[in-house]
């Protein structure tokens, strides 16, 4: 595997973000406020933590994602593209009908694991993944991104208990806790609260961080793969829209791309000085 | 010559040949939420339970549970009651359909033959819903028999998903002991000539007994149409053009079951006179389960007057 310093990482989110906006703006539609929140996650993941090989994307050992707020689709895609998995062009296709880019998470796109989209599924499919990793004993690590609103499903909490009753030390989920949803913000719309004191009362190990800061996603993924008998939730406190100064906590930006030629440019501009 | 009846559970079938079967399948996982001891996968349970999965009473956790270890290449069998796993639909829809992974549905205690647990219970709709899933597969054993071999099919890798409808009561022994099931194929149970009955799981034994009965009257052909998706349209052709009246029976809604999928062959195909006998947009009601069909007349003694009838219905 080919190693990045922590350095190299700024410059490889700068890029995803940037692919990002230009998907959405494309597309004339998609989220690209949960796409720029998950941007950093995304690019340690792939660039220093996972155990991914695009050339071999069906290798039993490798690490395993499930990105369930599959409307983040953008970032995921993103991602995989500068990883290698495809090649940049096919992002431009993005929710278009010649495109397999579909609006949302799919798993025809090589490096992709499993469709997400109607939220609340990704956790448990996660689980699965996690159990079947115990069961071979094989040490692969299993990652599961989860939005903070997509916890108002009752799944993730089902799947909660689930991963304490097996003790899924091999599963990691990431919160991206930004705060906001497609109504507006979380905590008006459906408080979730303290999520990490929640996850506690579910038995996992928690972490929490500022889920844009770079060496401190590294150093939680970290500790999650060496704490034992648990799995680890880690509360990423993100702000949604990331790098984009107008879309930054702004709700509107949700599920909307740049509106204009001048919007475009700028956000664009905002990432570059990044 | 009528065979001595012989009753056996499909449940009970269902979990001794998982347990038979995961002997040799070390790929075989089961998952189950909270109901191991009625629909029997604690058979398997006790025997492998590295290999088992209790969820609890969390169907969405197990369903997508089950999307994720089939991902990894487990054989996976999920069970709960048939009603249960409809809460989780569109988890269904999205992990494993969408997904496309080859997860195996056995559901029991489906249908009014449940008996006293009553309409919460008694789910009449589930053939519609999972029929509607692309990429899901939907069959329903008529026996014990055809149970066994239903299991031992889908232990081997399949390419999709699969909905296996059982149910509590013990039904008549109607196959022999070598029967083999095939996907798509439906099975005629008795030759006839003057009109067809197409059904699945206890409305083929209903059948059969009310065509006996009808034996000096009527020359009633009876077929087991299990494998309700993917549907044997050839067989529901050839009886159209041979028998010219076609009733359906089944321990479902007259909607979105076996008649609408049989309605909809004749439509495109052949069109001949059709009667549904089923449960007509209502829900069922707690009472002894094997009793229920007479309550709701669609019994044996209903059976024979529906089809004596409309053997003799003239349509202009």
């Amino acid at each position: 595997m080919e190693q990045y310093y922590n350095n190299d990482l700024k410059p490889i989110a700068r890029e995803i973000r940037k692919k990002i906006i230009e998907m959405v703006y494309t597309a004339k539609s998609g989220h690209p406020g949960g796409s720029l929140s998950i941007t950093d996650v995304l690019a340690v993941l792939y660039f220093k933590e996972m155990h991914v090989d695009p050339k071999n994307p069906d290798d039993p050992d490798r690490d395993i994602l499930v990105m369930s707020k599959g409307h983040a689709s953008p970032a995921l895609y993103a991602v995989l593209a500068m990883k290698g998995y495809f090649p940049d062009d096919l992002l431009k296709g993005f929710r278009s009908i010649n495109s397999d880019f579909e609006g949302h998470v799919h798993r025809g796109i090589p490096g992709v694991e499993s469709s997400t989209g109607s939220l609340g599924q990704g956790l448990g499919v996660a689980i699965g993944f996690a159990l079947s990793a115990k069961l071979d004993k094989n040490n692969k690590r299993i990652y599961a991104i989860i939005g903070d609103g997509e916890m108002e499903e009752g799944n993730i909490w089902e799947s909660m208990l689930a991963a304490s009753k097996y003790h899924l030390d091999n599963l990691t989920a990431i919160v991206d806790r930004n705060g906001i949803q497609l109504d507006g913000f979380t905590e008006n719309i459906m408080p979730l609260g303290d999520i990490s004191e929640k996850a506690r009362a579910f038995g996992w190990n928690t972490i929490t961080i500022d889920g844009n800061d770079i060496d401190q996603v590294i150093g939680s993924i970290e500790k999650a793969k060496n704490f034992r008998d648990k799995p680890t939730m880690i509360v990423a406190k993100t702000i949604k829209g990331k790098g984009v100064s107008y879309m930054e906590n702004n709700p509107k930006y949700h599920g909307a791309p740049p509106k204009n030629d001048d919007e475009y440019q700028r956000a664009l501009k905002d990432i570059e000085a990044m | 010559m009528q065979k001595i009846e012989k009753l056996e559970s499909l449940r009970e079938t269902y979990g001794n040949e998982l347990a038979l079967l995961g002997e040799k399948n070390k790929d075989i996982v089961v998952l189950d939420s909270d109901l191991s001891s009625s629909t029997k996968t604690d058979v398997f349970g006790k025997k492998y339970p590295e290999r088992f999965f209790n969820m609890g009473i969390s169907e969405q956790s197990m369903v997508t549970a089950a999307a994720g270890l089939s991902l990894s290449g487990k054989t996976v069998f999920a069970s709960t009651f048939a009603v249960f796993l409809s809460n989780t639909y569109n988890v269904i829809r999205q992990s494993i359909c969408y997904n496309n992974v080859p997860v195996n549905f056995v559901v029991t205690h489906a249908g009014i033959s449940l008996g006293e647990d009553g309409p919460t219970h008694q789910i009449l709709e589930d053939v519609g819903l999972m029929s509607g899933l692309p990429n899901m597969k939907v069959i329903a054993p008529v026996d014990s028999i055809e149970t066994r071999s239903v299991i031992d099919y889908l232990s081997e890798k399949k390419k999709n998903p699969y909905y296996v409808r059982l149910t509590r009561e013990k039904f008549p022994v109607l196959n022999d002991d070598d029967y083999v099931f095939k996907e798509g194929k439906s099975v005629t149970m008795r030759d006839g000539n003057d009109i067809t009955v197409i059904a699945y799981g206890i409305m083929v034994s209903f059948a059969l007994k009310a065509a006996e009965i009808l034996k000096d009257k009527i020359n009633v052909r009876v077929i087991n149409m299990s494998s309700i998706k993917p549907i044997d349209r050839e067989a529901i052709i050839k009886a159209a053009r041979e028998t010219g009246k076609i009733i359906t029976a089944e321990e479902h809604s007259i909607y979105n079951g076996l008649g609408s999928r049989v309605s909809e062959v004749i439509s495109e195909y052949y069109p001949v006179p059709l009667k549904r006998i089923g449960m007509p947009d209502i829900f069922g009601k707690s009472g002894k389960g094997m009793e229920l069909f007479d309550y709701f007349h669609i019994g044996i003694n209903d059976m024979v007057k529906i089809m004596e009838e409309f053997y003799k219905e003239e349509f202009k």
